[in-house]
């Protein structure tokens, strides 16, 4: 395990290193990324600023949601998206090459690329994060600062385990299925918002099928003190958190599978 | 000593969605797929010893790359058996992928953006090499391979020789006990496909290194192989030392006589004129039913002669004499 993380470190630092090469290029990309997330942000604002309240959520609240959501789709963006173009890979036999290194083909994947670029979305939200926690009168203590880091990470797995399963189908299908893109940013959009605006099954969706409400909409009633979500206990909210790491796990074993194919079959 | 790999009866079959023509099959694909069995590999077998180097050669989709790809671990054939270094590549991936080398010379093994040095630091840590092993190693191949001046270079910046010399050193960095070599040679120069060349022949008979080259340049094979495999159609048609493939393939040799006159009449009864021009004439013989001395012996006997010389044909026309033999009896699918 420590081993993989050097290993892991060792193929970051070598992508920083080539993004470093083409620095303007990077620290527009950069730019870009925080803009247009700020501009989602700004949307938020004015909304709130005509209508006040969202179902008994202030912008405070609210942003707080979005400022968790933005922080791991961000992290997770950056470290493994080298599965974005994992469909080229298996198309052009690239895959082959990792699978005659003796070292865990997932690892080799997502070392492919580390992308800077998502400094900018990681930034927006971070400040959004930061000055929800300041403007809330909510008391950071131990426990919910732990709460909050965890959420935050086990939102960047599930994330990261969605990015993980739409490369797995490149083995099934050579054609991208954007599904999974509508699932992946729609699950950002849909989490900037307090669930309980959507219908039962579309939040039954984000909490079973992918278990976003687990990693964002469920710890942050926690640190606002709010109560149970939908008639659920309190202390859920405390351990839901711990799906997103799940999730991750499964959506790994099923590219375990995918990979079982791929040696099958050879396409 | 055991052996390297150990091949019995492997099979391999692919599944291939057949395309309907037009756009009406296009739709009619979506809905129900018809499929088409390919037997890539038909019952191989063969062994190789430590230190053996096997040359392994047929036509294209003869079913070279998926048997170096079984035996690689990317593949997992439908049956037999298949040991390489003791292990079953496909169902202990790592373990064995950990012991072997291997090059496609199709495709680099290295960081297209990162200068070789640390496409080989990168390969020191997937490798798990220790550090002193990994000085001592790279050194000796940079030395041998004369790469000094290319380890600061991006691999996409190197020429085709080049990058093959680096392919080669990161494919050896880790010291492996078996190497497959695939189409090594392909697109390179002269000059850069004698280095290869060498530093394979060296590799093999000085420091033992088992190897498996596919290759369609028949020059790798007479230059490096003492034995060959020759695969077609998913099986192997001949397995032995070259002189085997050659007496195999009935091979006639040809012997080339420079006269003394021009014009003098040429009268040799164990061999057939193949051609004769002014002083130099082609005469073809087969030397299983005359030895290649005595029909010197006689033929300078009977004429006064400047220069002669035997050759053997090329390699080129046995394989293709091979190849086509498979054709016509095609194997018969079950």
């Amino acid at each position: 395990m420590r081993d993989a993380l050097t290993l892991y470190l060792r193929y970051a630092a070598i992508s920083i290193r080539s993004q470093l090469e083409y620095r303007a290029s990077c620290a527009m990309f950069a730019a870009a990324s925080f803009v247009i997330s700020a501009i989602d942000f700004c949307a938020l604002w004015a909304l709130f600023r005509r209508f006040g309240s969202l179902q008994g959520w202030k912008l405070q609240e609210v942003a707080l949601l979005y400022g968790m959501v933005n922080v791991s789709f961000a992290l997770a963006e950056g470290f493994a998206r080298g599965f974005d173009s994992f469909e080229t890979m298996v198309r052009n036999g690239g895959f082959d090459r990792l699978l005659v290194r003796p070292r865990s083909t997932a690892l080799q994947v997502a070392g492919q690329e580390l992308q800077l670029m998502r400094v900018g979305r990681l930034a927006q939200g971070a400040l959004v994060l930061f000055w929800a926690a300041g403007e809330l009168d909510v008391h950071w203590s131990v426990a919910r600062l732990a709460l909050a880091a965890a959420a935050v990470v086990s939102g960047a797995c599930l994330f990261a385990g969605l990015f993980v399963l739409q490369a797995t189908l490149a083995f099934w299908t050579t054609s991208t299925l954007e599904i999974v893109n509508t699932v992946t940013y729609g699950g950002v959009e849909t989490a900037q918002y307090p669930l309980d605006v959507y219908r039962p099954w579309f939040r039954a969706f984000f909490t079973f099928v992918v278990p976003l409400a687990c990693v964002n909409y469920m710890p942050a009633h926690a640190l606002l003190g709010r109560g149970g979500v939908f008639g659920a206990p309190a202390w859920l909210n405390w351990v839901a958190p711990a799906m997103g790491p799940a999730f991750l796990a499964a959506a790994l074993g099923v590219w375990q599978m995918g990979v079982r194919r791929y040696c099958s079959t050879g396409s | 000593m055991a052996a390297i790999v150990r091949v019995e009866n492997l099979l391999k079959t692919f599944r291939i969605a057949e395309r309907r023509p037009g756009l009406w099959g296009a739709v009619a694909g979506l809905v129900h797929r018809r499929h088409r069995e390919v037997r890539a590999v038909d019952g191989i077998s063969f062994e190789l010893g430590p230190g053996e180097l096997v040359g392994y050669i047929g036509p294209n989709g003869a079913g070279k790359s998926t048997t170096v790809k079984i035996l690689s671990g990317i593949l997992v054939p439908d049956s037999g058996l298949c040991e390489v270094l003791g292990r079953v590549p496909w169902k202990q991936r790592v373990e064995t992928v950990a012991r072997i080398g291997v090059v496609f010379g199709q495709r680099t093994q290295l960081w297209w953006d990162l200068p070789v040095r640390e496409s080989f630091e990168l390969l020191r840590d997937i490798y798990r090499i220790e550090p002193g092993a990994y000085r001592a190693k790279s050194d000796e191949l940079i030395a041998m391979l004369g790469l000094e001046r290319l380890l600061d270079v991006p691999v996409r910046q190197l020429s085709l020789g080049q990058r093959m010399r680096c392919d080669l050193a990161a494919a050896l960095l880790h010291s492996p006990e078996l190497l497959f070599l695939d189409e090594p040679t392909i697109g390179l120069d002269a000059v850069s496909k004698l280095a290869v060349r060498d530093f394979i022949r060296r590799l093999n008979r000085e420091r033992g290194a088992s190897v498996i080259l596919t290759t369609h340049d028949l020059d790798d094979i007479e230059a490096l192989c003492t034995r060959v495999l020759v695969i077609a159609d998913g099986r192997i048609l001949c397995d032995g030392p070259l002189s085997d493939l050659r007496a195999r393939a009935g091979s006639r040799r040809s012997l080339t006589v420079d006269l003394v006159d021009p014009a003098a009449s040429v009268d040799c009864p164990e061999a057939e004129i193949v051609s004769r021009d002014g002083q130099r004439v082609q005469l073809s013989f087969d030397p299983t039913r005359v030895k290649t001395a005595d029909l010197i012996g006689r033929f300078v006997a009977r004429h006064p002669v400047r220069d002669l010389f035997v050759e053997n044909p090329p390699i080129e026309e046995l394989v293709a004499e091979l190849y086509q033999d498979a054709r016509r009896d095609p194997p018969d699918l079950p």
